[in-house]
């Protein structure tokens, strides 16, 4: 079937079939392979991505399912291609990676909770970060420094 | 993932119509369970009906009782949640935060945020997974849940792990129940998979019955505690489940846990859930 949808503010249209999940349609069909897939049980967040600007598991959903829908991978976060997003700034000045497999479900949610987080007035703390953490699957860091980019990344996102 | 014929539907109606031509087809919810399945190779429909655009089925709505065209001080509200409702939505609605907000802490905890932004109560509820959360809230509240057909109590509805009462081509479409006096939920989620080990959903109506629904622990799904229930009846405070007795027997046994070990904590949860 014809799916289209918008993907980093540019039209897409592809011919997949039905079966194709979103990560599938992003990685395979349009080449963006930013977006990873990590595991096969929905647990790592890897394939993190947004979805009408809310953050979602593009390999838990059709791509049939996205169709009309406004979609962000973070091949589109940065505004051009030579200033980073400040998240992407905060993960690289802290050391927020080490293998890096993990890293764009990582800056995918860790945008996500940001924007809900000071959209509701709402103070993301160290342990609301952890807490939100809870879908992303880090193999190598132990977290504490993806902890410590996203306040940062939280703090860049407000004065930027 | 096996080959499937996907439809996009504006209403249940429409869905209908699919369900009773397609040999095996599958409503989709939010699809948090139902696409990992179908992954897995361990559901194969022959065809997906997509709801997310169908009309009416989303968003949390709370009705005054009134009577004489007037509305009562005392509360007596009852909140309505469309079935195409996603935990995230449930969890930030600030109105049923104000005559309820343990059921927006309940959706706030379920999975991660990235599940909460796109699974659904009618999702989990038709699902209804031994370790889900909504069917021991649901169960504990008396809640009602309806379908394109008709209206089905909760103590009816669920019958047991992964078995409902819906029949073929039957939709939830939303469900409700009566905003309680009190009430609280206790999950004590596994480490792993964050589903509820044990969860215990504790609520006193406002005519002073108090029920108490558990999930996660028992070997048949979620079920209601006759002892707990009475002794919250006569005493509703945490101290009240010390001297309950919660029987090991009928409880899941697994690598995660021993029947025993799930007893004990159903009294934890309780306690936890009545904080």
């Amino acid at each position: 079937m014809k799916i289209a949808m918008t993907v980093n503010g540019k039209s897409v249209s592809r011919d997949v079939p039905d079966n194709t999940l979103l990560v599938e349609y992003i990685r395979d069909h349009l080449r963006l392979t930013g977006t990873h897939v990590g595991c096969d049980t929905s647990q790592c967040g890897a394939c993190v991505v947004h979805v009408d600007g809310r953050a979602m598991k593009s390999c838990t959903m059709l791509a049939a399912s996205a169709s009309g829908a406004q979609v962000t991978t973070v091949e589109g976060l940065a505004t051009s291609k030579d200033e980073l997003h400040p998240m992407q700034v905060a993960f690289k000045e802290n050391h927020g990676l080490q293998c890096g497999f993990c890293t764009p479900g990582m800056i995918m949610t860790a945008t996500d909770m940001v924007a809900r987080y000071q959209g509701q007035g709402k103070e993301l703390t160290e342990e609301a970060i952890r807490h939100e953490l809870e879908g992303n699957i880090c193999r190598c860091t132990g977290y504490h420094n993806i902890v410590k980019s996203i306040v940062d990344g939280a703090s860049k996102m407000t004065t930027a | 993932m096996y080959e499937t014929n996907f439809h996009s539907v504006s209403s249940p109606q429409e869905a209908e119509a699919i369900l009773a031509t397609a040999t095996d087809a599958k409503i989709l919810a939010g699809g948090q369970t139902l696409i990992p399945t179908m992954k897995q190779r361990l559901a194969a429909p022959s065809d997906v009906i997509d709801l997310s655009r169908a009309e009416g089925l989303r968003g949390v709505t709370i009705t005054k009782r009134k009577v004489m065209g007037v509305i009562k001080a005392d509360g007596g509200e009852t909140v309505t949640i469309g079935a195409m409702t996603t935990h995230a939505e449930v969890a930030a609605n600030a109105e049923l935060a104000e005559v309820f907000p343990a059921m927006c802490r309940l959706a706030g905890n379920i999975g991660d945020p990235a599940v909460r932004h796109r699974g659904t109560i009618g999702g989990s509820v038709a699902n209804n997974d031994p370790a889900a959360d909504y069917p021991a809230a649901l169960l504990a509240l008396a809640a009602t849940i309806h379908t394109n057909k008709r209206e089905i109590a909760a103590s009816d509805y669920f019958q047991g792990m992964f078995e409902t009462a819906l029949q073929e081509g039957e939709i939830i479409t939303a469900v409700s129940f009566q905003a309680p006096a009190a009430g609280g939920y206790g999950k004590f989620p596994n480490p792993a998979s964050r589903y509820a080990m044990a969860g215990v959903f504790v609520a006193r109506s406002k005519d002073g019955a108090v029920r108490v629904a558990v999930t996660g622990a028992g070997e048949n799904g979620v079920f209601r505690h006759a002892g707990l229930e009475a002794a919250l009846t006569a005493d509703y405070s945490a101290n009240a489940v010390d001297g309950v007795e919660v029987s090991a027997e009928g409880l899941m046994s697994d690598l995660h846990g021993t029947a025993a070990y799930r007893a004990n904590l159903i009294k934890v949860m309780a306690k936890r859930a009545l904080a």
